[in-house]
């Protein structure tokens, strides 16, 4: 079910979601880390249905562990948009969707 | 006001849960051909989504990763015909022949319902507690030990599972300090031992949690001596929850017979509750064994005893159903 999202890098990160045009919700995740399985459907969706508006990125702390520092990310799964450069919005743990679009809700207007 | 989803044929069965319980629950009752509607909640997996190696589950010789296991599970009941929907289930009504379960504000029906919600980790409710959740507080080594490498760490408990996260956070951390309220631990020998004999985990007994410490991340806990009373600070940057679980049994509070502690209370030896129709399974009723077998093994009796009661019920029930629904748009069940 993978497509809709994109992959960030530490290397990435600065032209891919902080130099974007459009918001970025950045999902940091983990091979290891079971709520974060369950969360990543969920943001396969919404990425298909609010491509115009937003864009969701994958960002592996395992092998990006800089990203994740930067941002004091201390549990995962965190989302964090960035809008203009900047961190808006941080969603800690797993949510069901009608709670992601819920906490979304300003930006997919 | 929920929808009424009356387009939806009422269901024989509908599963709430989605750990060992309710998805063996999910592949026998498919497999016994009543198309069950499991509703998994989005925390699907249940408690093992949160553990590492599960080294006591039959036959994985060589252990299984929880995730996978569930995944296994999962795939199995979808293999049979399970209809899985990883959405939370926002309110139940279990009295009368038809049952409904609200998500996302529709409502669904079926004859019978198997409950398997399973327990959720526990906090302490001390300051700085939830405020400091997602910054250092956390109730999933697995998730996010990997970010405390190199540092000083607190896990809050005295069983099985205090012990197996301790055990696994000191392959990221430089100490793990075991805070607990007694002497005693609740937890089982082997798990103890392999724990004591860590030499990164450190031991604060007798000490009871007071405050977590920090503005925007953890910086420490405040504790006092259980026997002397006396308060200290002990300077950790992460701080594991491990004080156990409880039942997950809202939704049903006030329909169903609950023990003290919120456990759903089932007729000996069965899955079945207080009400006619509904099962219950798994650790909303296990105040004892909590483990990933036995939870599947009474899901597993849940579907068996819910196949049965539908079948000694199905001409009353059917009835029954009929005049509930009259004027409701009722479709019978097409096999």
């Amino acid at each position: 079910m993978a497509g809709n999202t994109v992959t960030v890098t530490d290397a990435s990160f600065a032209d891919d979601v902080l130099n974007s045009d459009k918001p970025v919700l950045v999902d940091f995740w983990a091979t290891w880390c079971g709520p974060c399985r369950m969360v990543a459907p969920v943001l396969e969706e919404i990425a298909g249905e609010h491509a115009d508006k937003i864009t969701i990125a994958k960002l592996d702390v395992d092998a990006n562990p800089t990203v994740a520092r930067d941002y004091q990310v201390l549990s995962i799964p965190t989302l964090i948009l960035f809008k203009g450069g900047e961190p808006v919005k941080q969603i800690v743990g797993a949510k069901p969707k009608a709670a992601l679009l819920n906490d979304l809700s300003d930006y997919l207007g | 006001m929920p929808t009424d989803n009356t387009t939806q044929p009422v269901r024989n069965v509908i599963v709430v849960g989605s750990g060992p319980a309710g998805y063996t629950a999910a592949v026998y009752a498919a497999r016994a051909q009543l198309e069950p509607l499991v509703f998994e909640g989005t925390q699907f997996g249940g408690a093992l989504m949160t553990t590492t190696d599960v080294e006591n589950y039959p036959g994985f010789r060589d252990g299984i990763m929880g995730p996978d296991l569930m995944e296994q599970m999962r795939t199995q009941a979808e293999r049979f015909g399970a209809e899985l929907r990883a959405e939370d289930v926002e309110e139940i009504e279990l009295e009368g022949p038809v049952k409904y379960v609200t998500v996302n504000g529709e409502r669904y029906s079926a004859k019978a319902i198997i409950l398997a919600m399973g327990a959720a980790a526990r906090y302490l409710h001390v300051p700085g507690e939830q405020k400091l959740l997602g910054h250092g507080v956390s109730a999933c080594a697995t998730c996010d030990g990997f970010f405390f490498r190199d540092q000083d760490i607190a896990v809050v408990g005295g069983g099985d599972s205090a012990m197996e996260e301790a055990t696994f956070l000191t392959r990221f951390a430089r100490s793990v300090t075991i805070v607990h309220r007694r002497q005693e631990f609740r937890a089982s020998r082997i798990m103890l031992e392999r724990a004591r004999a860590n030499e990164k985990i450190r031991w604060q007994l007798d000490s009871e949690v007071l405050e977590v410490l920090g503005e925007n991340s953890v910086t420490g806990m405040r504790l006092r001596d259980t026997v002397s009373g006396e308060e200290s600070t002990l300077d950790v940057t992460g701080v594991f929850m491990a004080i156990g679980h409880d039942p997950r049994s809202t939704l049903v509070a006030g329909q169903l017979d609950l023990d003290e502690d919120g456990y759903v209370r089932t007729r000996p030896h069965t899955t079945y509750t207080a009400i006619d129709g509904v099962f219950a399974a798994g650790d909303l009723v296990d105040r004892t064994y909590r483990q990933a077998i036995t939870a599947a093994g009474s899901g597993c009796s849940s579907a068996i005893d819910a196949e049965r009661w539908l079948a000694e019920h199905e001409e009353a029930s059917e009835a029954r159903v009929a005049a509930e629904l009259v004027g409701g748009g009722y479709a019978p069940t097409q096999n």
